[in-house]
């Protein structure tokens, strides 16, 4: 099954009972970074100033198109654990109608327990990460 | 009389916690913030309790109280840093907050368009951006001075600038939060001095690891934070000599700066509640007293001992790491040291190291026109305080190399 053919809960769901197999922190963390190894990175050249998300210690570019009613997200950051974590977000968004997006929740970040990572101090900036993400989905609710 | 480090950590209610695991947490980011001696903490309760008035107004038995104490880390402060006369003291809410009352008052009386400021390359954005504001508000101009690639000051090019004559006051950081280095600001003063500028010196950092004695190294203004050295939150010291801060206008007007109020003028007070305008953060401020005498307490041979082999013991390991850029490595160098490691981001450094209970600073430090220069993004920093071991310090590098383990 497509990712995009499961909803939203769902792929979040298997992402939560991955991560109920890790034994530690330090299993889950080498799982983000091999992530964050994978991430398809955005091409060179959208990595423009104005996607550049704010806020973030670590510099995180997210470009977003929308094809046939859905939006299609490539990233990249320069610290392998934030790109771990945008990889989570992407799989979990990627495909999805604005509609979908604006009406999920992110209770599963806590869940896999990166709450830490929500903080609004916090370095990666997970939270703007999730903001963009849904501006991009209002951007295009209406069209 | 204080033993040892072990009796010192005994005296902070932090460093006796645990996280759940019952795994104590290493605190390095000393420079950011200390941890609180009970001394403070207990002060702070007990004077909620029995000194809570508002300072400086009332004629009953409490507001004396409580302006006794607030006056008292008026004296301590004048004490730690030798300043003639309490009244050269002004009390501010920190660092930030005193050189910007400085830029505004002293960039009212003395700066026309057309002078200059000059700062080091090295500077922390409080150090930076009031003087930047003020530039652009009276069309003086900002200076730098370089700073080397080992971090040092260039004595010589400020001495060329300052020898255009157009250099009004001199701004610099008597330690660099990203460097670490002692600055020769004796140096710099009689430099200043020499071709007719002022000069402030920002002790944010210099207060904890060198300390300054204001009247042999006669700079004409120090700032620095109480949080930094054990105070509560809130508060902090602008230090300006006499004969020059009797000569600066308020800033803020209201309460206690005044003199004489009538509907169409007021006479301002004399110094320093002249720059004190509203109900200051008057508890806090008191803290400075206990926070003083603890830091001054510490201010022993032992410590002074463990901190350089510290020092010496991390420059030694951390250059060891293949790909280790140390950012400020000449000079006289004190227990806080920024790096990076090529390939790996400084921020999955530190939040790794989080995870292992070692809390280090990452990111700009807020000097990220200092940080650009080195051709950095941002990076990792340690500090030590009085309380830090060398049992920490190789827990620190132990986990670092699982660290960079992980991300290599
Ligand atoms: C060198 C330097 N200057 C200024 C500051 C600002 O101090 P505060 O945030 O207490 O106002 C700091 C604090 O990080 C510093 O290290």
């Amino acid at each position: 099954m497509a990712e995009t053919e499961k909803t939203v809960k769902q792929v979040q769901q298997e992402i939560v009972d991955e991560f109920s197999a890790f034994g530690d922190w330090m299993d889950k963390y080498e799982y983000l970074i091999e992530l964050g190894h994978s991430l398809p990175v955005i091409d060179e050249r959208k990595k423009l100033e104005d996607r550049l998300i704010k806020g973030c210690q670590s510099r995180v570019w997210l470009d977003s198109e929308y094809r046939d009613g859905r939006l299609w997200f490539t990233a990249d950051s320069d610290a392998i654990i934030t790109k771990g974590i945008i990889s989570l977000l992407i799989r979990v968004y990627n495909g999805r109608t604005p509609e979908e997006i604006l009406s999920a929740d992110n209770s599963f970040i806590e869940e896999i327990g990166l709450r830490e990572n929500l903080s609004p101090t916090r370095a990666n900036g997970l939270l703007s990460m999730m903001e963009q993400i849904r501006e991009d989905a209002l951007r295009y609710k209406d069209r | 009389m204080i033993r040892d480090i072990e009796q010192i950590r005994s005296f902070f209610p932090y460093l006796q916690s645990a996280d759940s695991g019952g795994r104590t947490l290493i605190y390095f980011d000393n420079a950011a913030t200390t941890q609180k001696p009970r001394i403070v903490i207990n002060a702070v309760s007990r004077w909620l309790v029995d000194a809570n008035a508002n300072v400086h107004r009332a004629v009953y038995g409490l507001a004396a109280t409580a302006t006794e104490h607030y006056e008292a880390g008026r004296e301590a402060a004048r004490a730690l840093i030798n300043a003639a006369s309490k009244d050269e003291i002004v009390l501010t809410s920190g660092t930030t907050a005193s050189i910007n009352l400085l830029a505004n008052v002293y960039g009212q009386r003395y700066i026309k368009p057309g002078d200059e400021i000059l700062l080091s390359e090295g500077e922390h954005h409080s150090n930076l951006v009031p003087w930047q504001m003020l530039c652009e508000r009276t069309g003086a101009r900002l200076r730098y001075f370089p700073v080397g690639e080992d971090g040092q000051w260039d004595l010589e090019a400020a001495e060329k600038i300052l020898a255009e004559g157009k250099v009004r006051m001199v701004s610099a950081a008597h330690i660099s939060n990203v460097l670490g280095i002692v600055n020769p600001v004796g140096e710099l003063t009689a430099l200043a001095h020499r071709y007719g500028a002022h000069i402030h010196l920002d002790g944010a950092q210099g207060i904890v690891h060198a300390g300054i004695d204001v009247q042999s190294i006669p700079c004409d203004f120090y700032s620095f934070s109480g949080h930094k050295i054990y105070a509560m939150t809130g508060t902090g010291v602008l230090y300006g000599r006499r004969s020059l801060l009797e000569t600066l206008p308020p800033w803020m007007g209201g309460g206690e700066m005044v003199d004489t109020v009538t509907y169409g003028k007021t006479t301002y007070a004399d110094i320093p509640l002249r720059f004190e305008a509203g109900t200051p953060n008057f508890l806090a401020a008191a803290t400075l007293r206990p926070a003083i005498d603890f830091a001054t307490s510490v201010r022993i041979p032992q410590v002074h001992k463990n901190e350089e082999e510290m020092t010496e013991y991390l420059m030694r390991e951390l250059n060891s790491i293949g790909g280790m850029r140390i950012i400020g490595s000449g000079g006289k160098k004190v227990p806080l040291i920024s790096f990076n490691v090529e390939g790996v981001h400084h921020s999955d450094i530190a939040t790794l190291l989080d995870k292992m209970g070692i809390a280090v600073r990452s990111g700009q430090m807020c000097s990220e026109p200092l940080l650009n220069k080195f051709g950095q993004t941002g990076a990792v920093r340690v500090s030590l305080a009085a309380y830090n071991t060398m049992r920490e310090c190789e827990a620190f590098i132990a986990a670092l190399h699982r660290v960079l383990k992980m991300l290599k």
